[in-house]
Order: C-alpha cells, then sequence, then structure tokens
C-alpha cells in the first residue's frame, strides 16, 4: 500500500505533470509538492506526486556507502 | 541518478552485509513496521544475508491486513446498497470480512469498482451524477494526502453524489501500542520510508526518548534496507537511541509540509479499531466538521451483521510479531493466497504472503525470542 516509485517530471501543466517512469509517461497530479521543476525527481503514490526526490542527498549517501565498500574490501 | 539501480549494486550490498556482521553482538530483534519493507525484504533475501543474532520482526503496517472485519463488513453493506459504485484499492477486494468479501460481493451483482488512485473513484462520480459513489479509503500517512486531495477538488467542484467511507489510520501511535503491549522485545525500528515522506522523523522521537529504541527511517532498495540495518546496529553498540534518517533522498525531518496541511484541512485524529491491536486512540483517520456532507457513514444507513473471525486464523498475532506464519496451523495448509483465511495472505503486503511466495522450502521459520526477564 506504501508503495511509491521514483518518477521523473517531463513537463508541468497547472496542478498536472506528465511523468516518466520505467520509459512510460503518465499524468500525476502534482498539488501536494509545490515549486516542482521540469526534470525534478518526484515519489509517485496512487496518482499523486508525494514528495521532491533529493540528488545531492542521493549522492552523499552513495559517498558514503562507497567507503564503507572500500573499508569492507576483503 | 534514477533513484533506483543506485541502491541495488551488488558491491554495495556486500559491504554492508560484512559491516552488519561485523557489529553484530547479543542477538537483536529489529521489527520493519511496514508492509512494504516487509515484502522488500523477503524480495531480496535480505533476512538470509543477515547473522544469527540479527531477527527481523515483521509489524503491523499493512493498512488491509490491519483494517478489523467489522470495518470490511460495512462497505460490502455500502456496495450492496441499490445505485451505489463503490470504489476502492485493488489489495482491498479478496480480503474477507466476516461473511464475504467485496470480491464476492462484487460477483453478486455489487458495483464495485478497483481504482488506481482516489482521482478515478472522483472521475466515476463525475461520470455518473446520478449515482452515489463511496470512494473506500485505506491506507496510512503515505496515501491519506492523496485522499484528503479528492475531498477538496469535490468539495470545489460541488460534487453532491460523492462520499468517502475512512479507514485511515496513522501509523506512530500503533508502534506506541505495540510498545505498550510489552509481548515483544524490540531493540531496534525500521521506520516506515514514505509514510515518513509526508510526517517526517518528528512524530517517531517518542519512541527513542520515552523507550531507548533506536529508529531509523530506511528507504526500500536493498542497499537502503542493509544501510539501516547497519546504523541501527552500530547505534546500539554505541548505546545511543535516536531516529535517524537513511533515506534522506526523500525523507526531511519535517516531512512534507503541503501534504500534512492538505491532511489537516480533510481530517481529524478518532480513536480506530486494528485487528491484533484493538482499539488505539487517535491513530484513525475520519472527515473534519466542515466536511462531513462526505461522510457515507453519516449519510447512508449501514447495517451489518454482529462481526465474527475465524477461531483458527492468527492475523492478529502475526501483525504484532507474536507468532510467525509458519507457527500458524493453517498457514500453506487451509489458508494460502489462493484461498486465504485471512488479510496477511491476502494482500501483496502481508506477512503471511510474503512468506509463503518468498520463504524458501523448508528453511525453519526463525521465531522472536522470549521476552527477556521474563
Amino acid at each position: 500500500m506504501c508503495l511509491a516509485v521514483p518518477a521523473k517530471v517531463v513537463s508541468i501543466t497547472g496542478q498536472t505533470a506528465l511523468i516518466e517512469l520505467g520509459g512510460l509517461t503518465r499524468q500525476a497530479n502534482i498539488m501536494l509538492v509545490p515549486d516542482l521543476q521540469v526534470g525534478d525527481y518526484v515519489l509517485l503514490h496512487a496518482g499523486f506526486a508525494i514528495q521532491t526526490l533529493n540528488e545531492a542527498e542521493a549522492q552523499e549517501t552513495l559517498g558514503l556507502l562507497a567507503e564503507i565498500a572500500q573499508i569492507e574490501e576483503p | 541518478m534514477r533513484f533506483i539501480e543506485e541502491f541495488r549494486q551488488p558491491a554495495l550490498a556486500q559491504a554492508l552485509t560484512e559491516k552488519i556482521k561485523k557489529c553484530a553482538g547479543p542477538p537483536v530483534n529489529l521489527m520493519e513496521v511496514c508492509g512494504t519493507h516487509t515484502v522488500a525484504i523477503f524480495r531480496h533475501g535480505i533476512r538470509g544475508l543477515l547473522p544469527p543474532q540479527v531477527r527481523m520482526l515483521s509489524g503491523p503496517g499493512c493498512p488491509v491486513c490491519v483494517t478489523p472485519n467489522a470495518d470490511i463488513d460495512k462497505a460490502i453493506a455500502l456496495a450492496s446498497q441499490p445505485g451505489m459504485i463503490l470504489a476502492t484499492f485493488g489489495d482491498m477486494m479478496r480480503v474477507p470480512g466476516s461473511y464475504s468479501s467485496l470480491a464476492e460481493a462484487k460477483a453478486k451483482g455489487a458495483d464495485v469498482r478497483v481504482v488506481y488512485s482516489p482521482l478515478e473513484a472522483l472521475s466515476i462520480a463525475q461520470d455518473n451524477p446520478k449515482r452515489s459513489v463511496v470512494f473506500f479509503g485505506v491506507g496510512f500517512e503515505t496515501t491519506a494526502p492523496t485522499t484528503a486531495a479528492s475531498i477538496l477538488e469535490a468539495e470545489r467542484l460541488n460534487l453532491s453524489n460523492y462520499f468517502f467511507f475512512s479507514v485511515h489510520k496513522v501509523v506512530p501511535p500503533a508502534m506506541k501500542a505495540l510498545l505498550a503491549g510489552g509481548e515483544v522485545n524490540i531493540d531496534g525500528f525500521i521506520c516506515p520510508g514514505h509514510v515518513s515522506t509526508i510526517i517526517g522523523s518528528h512524530p517517531y522521537e517518542f519512541i527513542s526518548r520515552d523507550y531507548d529504541i533506536p529508529c531509523v527511517i530506511t528507504g526500500f532498495e536493498p542497499v537502503d534496507i542493509l544501510q539501516g540495518i547497519a546504523m541501527l546496529l552500530e547505534m546500539r553498540n554505541e548505546g545511543k537511541a535516536e531516529v535517524a534518517i537513511q533515506y534522506s533522498r526523500a525523507v526531511r525531518p519535517e516531512g512534507n509540509p503541503k501534504a500534512l496541511e492538505t491532511m489537516a484541512k480533510v481530517f481529524q485524529t478518532d480513536d480506530a479499531n486494528w485487528r491484533g491491536l484493538g482499539v488505539i486512540p487517535g491513530s484513525g483517520l475520519r472527515l473534519a466538521p466542515a466536511l462531513e456532507r462526505f461522510d457515507a457513514g453519516k449519510h447512508f444507513k449501514i447495517k451489518t451483521r454482529p462481526p465474527k473471525e475465524i477461531a483458527a486464523c492468527r492475523c492478529g498475532e502475526v501483525l504484532r510479531a507474536v507468532c510467525t506464519p509458519p507457527e500458524c496451523r493453517m498457514f500453506g495448509t487451509g489458508c494460502t493466497p489462493e484461498h486465504p483465511l485471512g488479510p496477511c495472505m491476502v494482500s501483496t503486503e502481508g506477512t503471511c504472503a510474503a512468506w509463503f511466495l518468498y520463504n524458501p522450502a523448508g528453511q525453519a521459520p526463525r521465531t522472536p525470542p522470549a521476552k527477556a526477564g521474563g
């Protein structure tokens, strides 16, 4: 029930955005995420964008994990 | 960056598995609260990667599963009224109530429609102006803002044939009820990632403060889950009990203010009955007084027979992590995804369904250890 998938915003018209996920495009309601820009990634749930995804935060997590991978390398 | 493959890299999962092995000390019980986590943990084989001291427990985080029979009976009674259209999410269709399921009611002629979004229910109401359309809304904080948005839209459109039957619930009070019940030792919580995109990290702070239990808000990819487990173990080793965010690409401490504001406009909290946990104060969402004209419970007379349970079904105990699915004597014999007795076997996110689908045959179930000191 709480499944939400990352999707890329392709265009925005009012409260609706065209989003791309896994090669498919579909419409999503964006009233719950103000200040959305084309090119942003959002989490899509039940036809709504429920949050924007922060690329800098994702890179930081991955950087930290890469460090762990170096330390843990056998 | 596509936000999926990056968090499935085998090298990172391998490194985290090594780290977890190094961090693991005395036996710990870590609970994933969310049903989406339960499925992800089984699907990716995470349990098999963990050392024996690290036990994963599945909590009450499948909204379909915690909906009691009495509420399903009411939805079926609503759907069976003449001229009515009842719309709901697909997961709800096959869940057995006391006497029938929505799928069975549909087979008998009730107009029950599966929707992907509450907005589709709204469209059905617009397309059928002479019929009443009830949206049977189920879900936690991830879903509740979307339902709230549909009700605000119905108000804006001045729709008089769109109604709402809410079994929406909120997660933190259920975690509190579980801890207060004291039936199972929980040494750390994998907190629900998508619920937390809405509510943020603050609503879990009572768990670290009052119960001294660390919490990590975690994403759903395998690397996320392994990192969440490693963070919990690290906190335990350092004697810390904080609320940390592993899923930082999606979760901010303050959550999603716009979604919270939308929910606050539409809902107010109420006591709600949870399967397995009973009535939990402040854990349900019902329509605010200003929007009561959309309340199906107030608009229609709902007559149901007294609810009843199947005595052999142990869903209630599974939801409290008191027993694992294979400990139920009906599991895999009298109760399968094809012929489910209880909701935990029906829902794709139910703990019993996850065990049935993903647990390798012949693997002995890992049972939670007895509560320390008693």
